[in-house]
């Protein structure tokens, strides 16, 4: 009898986030890398206030995607340093399994650097950042660019330089995620009334069920000779 | 399903990877428990034909069976009949050994059932059960990639290359894996190098040469016969 889709998903999941408990090199790259993105960004808008309040929103998106981009690399790196996506494709286990525990342990690692950010820009950028509302946001935005970076990051295994292709091909794909985010973000953190930004939250959420779909899909072609 | 015991066939199958021909229109079939060494020199497809019998890599043309169920068609069928090692272990670097035989274990669903620690002493890591794979040496990780082929008590095991980086010692060690496994019914596959390791383990040597079966035979042959044959069938120097 062949394991169950989701007891793979699980397994994956447990994988990824027992090898990096111990060995902390994806969630440690892309905190360091996130620090040291708000903190340029902090300095080079220091002295213009109007200009600092309203990039807050694109330094914070900015800082995901980018911070994203290391951690699909590492994650994937992990598959691909022994070979190890073989043996994932020679067990009697859905393609799809493979993709939602890839996806899940991306968007843990992603979503907590996310989360990271929200207090420490409030502090850096005298702003606060600590709503509900652009709680959701974070978590919709990161799901949809993990949706498309565990997709495409699996894709460029093949090529000889997949961190390069990754960034190349991921940040045309996300630029409506980053859209929608952007744009809601910045109406939540300038206190504008509800009604002008919701629909970017609803946008959003569309575009994730979207890319969501036709990345679980496409997946086993992908992954697949 | 045809020959009872007949546990792979492969007929006319032929890859290309663009427009360069790898295998053309190459037929074999491999009885159950058979130790098959298939030579040939570098290129001329023999990991491109373990990689089509496991599923990893999709035939051009042709037809591929494994236990009477078709590749690629029937692959989840397959799949679990099927070990590989590779000349990469295909392991986890950051789990640990006893971690990385719980994976795949789940993931054949042998988790409650597959006896890891038996594994892990017949490949002789007990001790080392609980250290991290990337500490190990490529040998020591070859052992544990062999561990994992055998965690779901697969029907074939597919070798590709298993000697590569490996010193003596440690292919003596994989030479003793490999005997064991064969006297233990299952039948296997290897592609090497080797001439001397084929004499001395395989019950039959297959020979591939620009992509198609140059030799193939049962009789027990010497290195020195197998590198004979292997100069006049490839053209090439044998590596002994």
């Amino acid at each position: 009898m062949t394991a169950s889709f989701f007891s793979v998903v699980i397994a994956i999941i447990q994988k990824d986030l027992q090898a990096e408990l111990r060995s902390r090199e994806l969630v440690a790259t892309m905190i360091l890398f996130s620090l040291l993105s708000v903190l340029v960004f902090s300095f080079a808008l220091e002295l213009d206030r109007v200009a600092e309040e309203q990039a807050v929103s694109g330094v914070l998106w900015v800082t995901i995607v980018f911070a994203s981009l290391l951690g699909l690399n590492r994650s994937m790196a992990m598959e691909s340093d022994n070979a190890s996506i073989d043996a994932l494709l020679l067990a009697p286990i859905h393609r799809g399994a493979i993709f939602a525990g890839k996806l899940v342990s991306n968007f843990v690692f992603t979503v907590a650097v996310g989360l990271l950010l929200m207090p420490l820009m409030s502090l850096l950028y005298n702003l606060d950042l600590l709503a509900w509302w652009l709680l959701l946001v974070v978590v919709l935005g990161t799901l949809g660019i993990c949706v498309t970076g565990t997709l495409l990051a699996t894709m460029s295994l093949q090529s000889r330089s997949p961190a390069a292709l990754l960034a190349i091909v991921q940040l045309p794909v996300v630029l409506p995620i980053l859209l929608a985010a952007v744009i809601a973000s910045n109406g939540i953190i300038g206190g504008t009334p509800n009604s002008d930004w919701i629909d970017w939250v609803q946008i959003l959420a569309v575009i994730d069920v979207i890319y969501l779909s036709l990345c679980f899909l496409t997946f086993a072609y992908v992954i697949e000779e | 399903m045809s020959e009872a015991s007949s546990i792979i066939e492969i007929e006319a199958v032929s890859k290309a990877y663009g427009y360069m021909p790898v295998l053309k229109k190459l037929s074999l079939t491999v009885q159950r428990g058979q130790f098959v060494a298939l030579l040939g020199p570098n290129g001329s497809g023999k990991s491109t034909l373990l990689k089509m019998i496991s599923g990893l890599v999709k035939a051009t043309a042709g037809t591929i069976t494994v236990g009477g169920w078709s590749m690629p068609q029937e692959a989840q069928a397959v799949r679990p009949q099927i070990g590989m090692v590779s000349h990469k272990a295909l392991l986890y670097d950051n789990l640990t050994a006893r971690e990385n035989l719980l994976f795949f274990a789940k993931l054949y669903n042998v988790h409650q059932s597959a006896p890891i620690d038996e594994l892990l002493e017949k490949v002789g890591l007990r001790k080392r059960a609980d250290s991290l794979v990337g500490t190990f040496s490529r040998g020591m990780q070859q052992r544990l990639s062999i561990a994992r082929a055998l965690l779901h008590n697969p029907h074939v095991l597919l070798f590709d290359e298993p000697y590569t980086g490996l010193d003596q010692d440690a292919g003596a060690v994989l030479d003793n894996l490999l005997i064991d496994a064969h006297q233990a019914g299952h039948t296997i596959m290897m592609a090497t190098h080797q001439l001397e390791r084929a004499a001395r383990l395989a019950d039959r040597i297959v020979i591939i040469s620009r992509g198609e079966v140059g030799y193939d035979h049962t009789r027990r042959l010497s290195s020195a016969e197998i590198g004979t044959l292997y100069t006049e069938t490839t053209g090439a120097a044998s590596a002994r």
